[in-house]
């Protein structure tokens, strides 16, 4: 079910490649498998399918946004992605090395930030590695603080920081700024858009924003009754403008799609 | 530890030794009777006499024994039967249902029958504080380990910790403040059960002190062994709290933003 990749000298290549922040510079593209989900259906005890024979294809290194109404499946796809939840029904291929990051960070209170970042991870270096990653995330003077002791967004960006730290091939992240604050919310997409950048994954991201979505996605698509009802590529280049008219359109279409209309 | 701190600590002090103060001043004043009640004067005289003739410290030490071993007992034996029962379903069905129906019997009731079975050795003694301390114990980490954050164990499946790497990170310290509660309620009971086995039928320890004392009608022996029992039990309830600062930093700098 699940192929795997190769992953040679990840430390290296973490440390070398350095984000500039412009668009389309990709030195090394890995060579890491799609994510393939073909008729893949999901229905818990009684209830209509959550997943309907749902088909879809996502490129190694694509950024993909889903939007839905709440209740749609997002949260159940992802979670089967990331084999949290078993597929009863249909086929995933995806690359072996995947992380998630959740609505709530998720991090061990009981465990330091950089202790909950190198968790799981073995071998010497592996303090190292976290230090490197909490760095990107721009929290290196808060390695040893305790999980408690973060604001909503520090939590958020040492979740992120534990999920990249093992260099994931398939990034996965179920509403990760939902909680932030707006200002927050807009500084953490830049930064998950940096990090995308620099770490070269497949990343799947679910929110309810479509304005988020327009910001950050390679291509757009909409979940509803189990499968994908649009499925629409983003044409514009990053930083990307609210103002911009195709952006506007683009908003327009999602927002209908979505079933909410603007009253002008 | 500001100036702040021991202004506190004095205002705290306070009512205990304006008490004391009003009562030595009642018994000079012969408001109380020295049978019913002897002076705080008197009390440290009869409590210097007991520490010189050593019977204070002998008898201390057997109680102290006796605590030792019934809670280092049921310390070990609680842990161990909660992490089975915790840990592994199988555990669970075999420890749980029988723990869960012993646990309601009130453990002093069995202070007869541990006389009848084990004579007035010190067997029944460490028994009934091992029994009193086991099911505080046993209960508060089962729960713990029970009540782990299910959103936790799922980030462990996530990261791909294995089962050892799980128990170690995930649910072992999540149940530990749980565990430390366990312990402070089991040191309440231990000093209880202490107190009804040492006056029941003991030869020794500072529970035989008083009920001799009751004998030749020594009011004041009996509050020195009150105050040493009420001693200990605030001494062990410190010891545990000290613990818990110590085990559980991560907490308590959780409530003060550092
Ligand atoms: N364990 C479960 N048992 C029964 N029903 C479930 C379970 N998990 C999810 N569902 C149902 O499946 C549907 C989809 O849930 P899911 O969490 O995937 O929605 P979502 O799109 O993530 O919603 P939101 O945007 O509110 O997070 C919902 O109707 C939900 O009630
Ligand atoms: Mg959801």
């Amino acid at each position: 079910m699940v192929a795997g990749v190769a992953k040679a000298g990840r430390y290296a290549r973490m440390n070398h490649i350095i984000s500039n922040g412009e668009e389309g510079l990709r030195p090394l593209v890995r060579e890491a498998a799609d994510v393939r989900i073909t008729n893949l259906s999901r229905q818990f005890s009684g209830g209509p399918p959550v997943l309907d024979h749902l088909s879809l294809t996502i490129p190694a290194g694509e950024f993909v946004v889903l939007l839905g109404r709440s209740g749609s499946g997002k949260s159940t796809l992802l979670r089967t992605l990331a084999g949290l939840d078993p597929v009863e029904c249909g086929e995933v291929l995806r690359p072996a090395a995947v992380s998630v990051v959740f609505q709530e960070s998720r991090l061990l209170p009981w465990r330091r930030v950089w202790q909950n970042v190198v968790l799981g991870q073995k071998g010497p270096a592996a303090k190292q590695r976290a230090l490197s990653v909490l760095a990107e995330v721009g929290l290196e003077h808060r390695v040893e603080a305790w999980p408690l002791t973060l604001s909503g967004g520090e939590a958020q960006r040492v979740a992120l920081a534990r999920a990249l730290v093992r260099d994931p091939s398939f990034l996965m992240l179920d509403e990760p700024f939902a909680a932030l604050d707006a200002l927050t919310r807009i500084q953490m997409q830049a930064l998950v858009l940096t990090l995308w950048r620099k770490h070269q994954c497949t990343t799947l991201l679910v929110t309810h924003d479509v304005d988020e979505a327009l910001i950050l996605a390679d291509r757009v698509l909409v979940l509803e009754n189990g499968r994908i009802k649009i499925d629409l590529p983003v044409p514009l280049s990053r930083p990307r403008r609210h103002a911009d008219p195709v952006f506007e359109g683009l908003r327009c279409e999602l927002l209908h799609a979505l079933g909410v209309h603007d009253s002008e | 530890m500001t100036a702040r701190f021991y202004l506190r600590e004095g205002r705290r002090l306070l009512s205990p030794v304006l008490l004391v103060a009003g009562w030595q001043v009642a018994s000079a004043c012969g408001l109380i009777s020295a049978r019913i009640l002897p002076s705080p004067v008197q009390l440290s005289r009869t409590l210097w006499g007991l520490i010189k003739d050593g019977s204070l410290l002998t008898n201390l030490l057997v109680s102290l024994e006796r605590v030792s071993f019934g809670f280092s007992l049921a310390l070990i034996v609680g842990v161990t039967l909660a992490l089975l029962s915790g840990l592994s379903r199988w555990g669970e069905d075999i420890i749980d249902a029988p723990l869960q129906i012993l646990r309601t019997l009130p453990a002093l009731a069995l202070a007869p029958l541990f006389i009848l079975w084990f004579g007035i050795g010190e067997e029944p003694k460490i028994l009934l504080v091992f029994l009193g301390a086991l099911f505080p114990i046993y209960l508060n980490l089962h729960k713990g380990i029970r009540n782990i954050d299910p959103k936790l164990l799922e980030v462990a499946r996530t990261l791909g910790l294995s089962r050892a790497q799980t128990i170690r990170d995930v649910i072992l310290p999540g149940a530990l403040p749980d565990l430390l509660l366990g312990v402070r309620y089991a040191f309440g009971i231990a000093w209880l059960m202490l107190v009804v086995a040492e006056q029941v039928n003991a030869e020794s320890g500072i529970g035989h002190m008083m009920m001799d004392a009751e004998d030749f009608l020594r009011t004041d022996i009996i509050l020195v062994g009150l105050i040493v029992y009420g001693l200990l039990g605030l001494i062990s309830d410190r010891l545990v709290r000290t613990a818990e600062r110590w085990l559980l930093v991560w907490q308590r700098q959780g409530g003060t933003r550092v």
